[in-house]
């Protein structure tokens, strides 16, 4: 039998919801502010440096008094592919200006810090409120629509802040914390859902293992996506950049080069693939225990089986000539939209056995 | 399938294009059926098709999605065409209600399963050869591999060439490396080392595994069986082909395969939620308490039937899928004998177990009768003379029936819908708009019809349940494979296969130059933290202290990635 329902507790989720929330726009004021005054500063620092170099004809290394960091930043071709670090002059010098290898550079950017010391605090009482919300319901918090955002949101940040614990994906900040900002809107507005308990369908421990790997997945899903369209824009710019072309998109330069973007989204893929794959068997094997099959063709069946397909298809696009890069980008965003489809509009608008999980 | 695409690879980069036109130039005249056959399958065994297929089969599995399906629900699909009749059928053509049976769907997935065949056997082929022989022979320049570095071993150490290569040996065996110790007499001893194929082998178990879990789910449906049946408190059902209200065999099923046994619904018993006032009058739990018997003879057990809780017997699993309100009536005929009496079962139509009643009495004399109208549990009736159901609970439970008498069309033998009543040849005889009015019943009320038809009693109200019952040969395989699959995944994403060479010199002036270098195959972004470890174990095997400046990639950022070094 399931828990009471502790109606004092909603109210306190819903509260720090709506403070998370607040905390998190201003954390999003600060990244963007991080990006505008960086890519500014940073700006000024390469053309110091280029005109250093002009005038020593000395390598890079000897920027490092003005930066103070060229050794762990490293040269720009480092871990390119070696058919075009060769093919990248001093043209690209001009391109390239964030580590490649998203490692912490010496050089302290005060707004990200306050930024991500605000998603912190954020993310702290957004965590409160799905606690509050699961005390209040007493089980897991997500059995509608209402706490698969808010907890899904949560599980974007917390895997974002984990994230930078090892890389320096700050310049992320603004893409995910919008996102989280969106979805918790989202959540409050149009998918309010007082504390109540779970309809028999989902009380199950299958729940707490496959929602919560289908959300994990999505999350890591959510930075590949955010990685892969900064990929595509990143290598537009090299590519006028190299061609002697002007810089529009100056805030780039405190993105990472293309392909040290297209390294790491890959490794995140791979890891939220497999998780894909466990949210597919779970599913199923859950499938089983209630409906009596573990594959029948469900609208939401079928859109986890697509996204299964693309993401597995991005895998082997990285192995095939041809279509590593660019098209394994898109790959990864369609796959994304795909994930962003199955958890919107599948859920809402098509008829099929995953529709209590609404609203 | 990273492997073979990295062989194309490195032969691409001198002229991929001039040689795929000087092929297309030569291959174009001299195409015999031979070669044609031979062209069609490299090409549908080619990473290109394969990553094709793979995305068309995405695509071709979403219109499964946006049309109603003929498995999941027949009875939408023909609904659906008959609300669009200019392209219902056009649709139903193209196979549309059946995406995952049809011909071009499966055609994809054939065309994919084959092509992952044809690329799975040569590799396995390749990769049991390359298990059983050796690493591949020292490269002549270390210096160009993604990996290299050189270490210094003193003169006054006392460790020969032969001696180092023997010692890097050592270490590498110890760290999973498969080690060949080459020219150890030599002047210029040195070691091949290859480790992770367990790389390659988790890639083909994958998609191994997907074959598996292809087959499984075929096997299923050609063994398996399921089937449905709505039981109300007291019914048994007995796993026998009458036993079932509907039967879906598989294409292989044979009536002996159900064993009888026997499953009796005691009570069913619904919790609904009266805290939250969002969701009241939500069942939170459904309950069924069932007797069952593995055979007729078998000893009775008491077990409880729950949603994702269901009861495995005799090889099948028996789940609760539906449940409703049961009225028990009893009707006697116009002669005044009982020409029916039990529960019928309810249609759930709307909120709060709304539920829409059919009562077909065909032994009535002299006239058959029928009822049609709705079971409501607790019944509201609106100023405007709509009646609703205001909870699901029986607080106020009332039937409202309209009457008719007549021929009910039973005894030709075509089947009926039990939950249908076609009154086109039967004479009404209660309906709101008669003059005798519709029929209100309370339970415990009774109602005699009008002409003498006969009477109709409300005696009380049962539940039913509707149980699904599924056996499937397959699923436990299906499952199997999975796991393997995701083993498999596992393996050929994060084992690295990475070869390691080592050669030793000795300087004239008696020192022993070392130097290694190493090369991923695949993926690998952890290459340069392993050569950063080999170099520390290297180190520490002949104590040379560790910031020795033996190289120029300078040792503060042991891990970071090569490249430019590789040259210095």
């Amino acid at each position: 039998m399931p828990y009471g329902i502790n109606e004092t507790m909603g109210q306190y989720s819903e509260l720090f919801m709506l403070l998370a929330a607040g905390t998190y726009t201003v954390a999003f004021i600060a990244f963007a502010w991080d990006l505008a005054k960086s890519s500014k500063a940073l700006r000024a620092v390469d053309l110091k440096a280029a005109q250093a170099e002009e005038a020593a004809r000395v390598p890079v290394g000897a920027a490092a008094g003005i930066r103070g960091e060229s050794d762990l930043a490293g040269p720009a071709d480092r871990a390119e592919r070696p058919s075009s670090s060769t093919s990248r002059g001093a043209g690209a010098g001009g391109a390239a200006t964030a580590d490649a290898d998203m490692r912490y550079a010496a050089e302290r950017r005060a707004p990200a810090r306050v930024a991500v010391a605000l998603t912190v605090l954020g993310a702290l009482i957004h965590g409160a409120g799905v606690v509050t919300r699961a005390l209040g319901a007493g089980r897991v918090p997500w059995g509608n629509m209402y706490e698969f955002l808010t907890t899904g949101a949560f599980v974007a940040v917390a895997v974002f802040l984990l994230v930078l614990v090892r890389r320096d994906l700050r310049f992320l900040g603004t893409f995910v914390v919008g996102l989280t900002i969106i979805m918790l809107v989202a959540a409050s507005v149009a998918y309010w859902t007082p504390v109540g308990h779970l309809v028999p369908a989902l009380q199950s421990y299958w729940l707490i293992i496959h929602v919560s790997i289908a959300v994990l997945s999505s999350a890591l899903f959510t930075l590949t996506f955010a990685m892969s369209a900064l990929q595509l824009v990143q290598s537009h710019r090299e590519k006028t950049v190299a061609a002697g072309g002007t810089d529009k998109l100056g805030f780039m330069r405190l993105v990472p080069s293309a392909l040290s973007l297209e390294n790491l989204s890959y490794r995140i893929n791979a890891i939220a693939f497999i998780g894909w794959t466990f949210t597919l068997m779970f599913g199923a094997i859950w499938a089983e225990k209630a409906w009596g099959r573990f594959w029948g063709w469900d609208t939401k069946e079928v859109w986890t089986f697509v996204i299964w397909v693309v993401y597995a298809g991005y895998l082997h696009a990285r192995a095939t000539r041809g279509w590593t890069g660019t098209r394994a980008a898109w790959l990864s965003i369609v796959g994304y939209l795909c994930v962003i489809f199955n958890f919107t509009i599948v859920n809402q608008f098509f008829n099929g056995l995953h529709s209590y999980s609404g609203l | 399938m990273s492997e073979r695409v990295n062989v194309k690879k490195k032969s691409a980069p001198s002229g991929g294009i001039r040689v795929s036109e000087a092929k297309a130039d030569a291959a174009l005249p001299t195409l015999g059926p031979k070669e044609m056959l031979r062209w069609a399958w490299t090409q549908l065994t080619s990473m290109r098709t394969a990553l094709f297929l793979l995305l068309l089969l995405a695509v071709a599995a979403v219109p499964g999605s946006l049309f109603p399906q003929r498995p999941a629900n027949p009875a939408v699909v023909t609904q659906y065409i008959k609300d669009n009749p200019d392209y219902g059928q056009l649709l139903d053509s193209l196979q549309l209600y059946d995406v995952y049976s049809s011909a071009w769907f499966s055609a994809i997935y054939l065309l994919l399963f084959i092509s992952l065949i044809g690329c799975v056997v040569p590799r396995a082929i390749a990769h049991y050869k390359a298990m059983r022989s050796q690493p591949p022979r020292t490269p002549q320049r270390l210096s160009r591999l993604p990996e290299y570095g050189t270490l210094v071993i003193p003169a006054h150490a006392g460790i020969p060439a032969s001696d180092a290569i023997h010692g890097a040996a050592r270490l590498l065996k110890k760290r999973g490396y498969r080690v060949e110790v080459r020219d150890d007499d030599g002047a210029r001893p040195s070691l091949g080392a290859e480790r992770g194929f367990l790389k390659e082998v988790g890639n083909l178990v994958f998609h191994t595994s997907l074959i598996g879990v292809l087959v499984s789910v075929a096997a299923g449906g050609l063994f398996g069986y399921s089937g449905q049946r709505i039981l109300v408190e007291g019914d048994t059902f007995v796993n026998t082909l009458v036993g079932y209200d509907q039967f879906n065999p598989g294409t292989n099923f044979q009536s002996g395969q159900l064993q009888p046994y026997s499953v009796q619904l005691d009570k069913f018993d619904i919790t609904f939620d009266r805290e939250s006032e969002g969701k009241f009058g939500q069942p939170i739990d459904f309950s069924a308490a069932v007797t069952t018997k593995e055979n007729p003879d078998a000893p009775a057990r008491q077990e409880t039937l729950k949603v994702n809780d269901p009861i495995t017997l005799g090889g099948t699993s028996i789940y609760l899928t539906g449940n409703g309100y049961a009225p028990v009536v009893t009707i006697r005929d116009g002669a005044g004998n009982v020409a029916m009496q039990g529960p019928v079962v309810a249609k759930l139509q709307g909120d709060n177990y709304y539920s829409s009643v059919v009562i077909k009495v065909p032994d009535a004399k002299p006239d058959q009768l029928g009822f049609a109208g709705f079971f409501l549990p607790t019944a509201f009736v609106t100023d405007e003379g709509v009646s609703f159901s205001g909870d699901p609970e029986l607080f106020n439970p009332q039937l409202t029936l309209n009457s008719y008498y007549g021929d009910l069309g039973l005894d030709e033998g075509s089947p009926q819908n039990v939950f249908e009543l076609d009154v086109q040849d039967l004479t009404p005889l209660n309906a709101r708009n008669l003059d005798a009015g519709g029929i209100t019943l309370a339970p415990g009320s009774s109602y005699t019809l009008p002409d003498g038809k006969g009477t109709i009693s409300f005696d009380g109200v049962k539940r039913y349940i509707g149980v699904d019952i599924h056996h499937n040969p397959g699923q436990l395989y299906a499952l199997i494979f999975a796991l393997l699959a995701v083993a498999g995944l596992i393996l050929s994403l994060y084992v690295n296969r990475r070869r390691v060479w080592v050669r030793t010199g000795t300087h004239g002036d008696g020192r022993t130059m070392v130097e290694y270098g190493l090369l991923a195959r695949g993926e690998d972004h952890r290459l340069a933290g392993e050569a950063a470890a080999l170099r520390k174990l290297l180190a520490a095997e002949w104590q040379l202290s560790q910031d020795e400046p033996a190289h120029a990639s300078s040792p503060t950022t042991p891990a970071g990635p090569s490249g430019p070094e590789k040259d210095q």
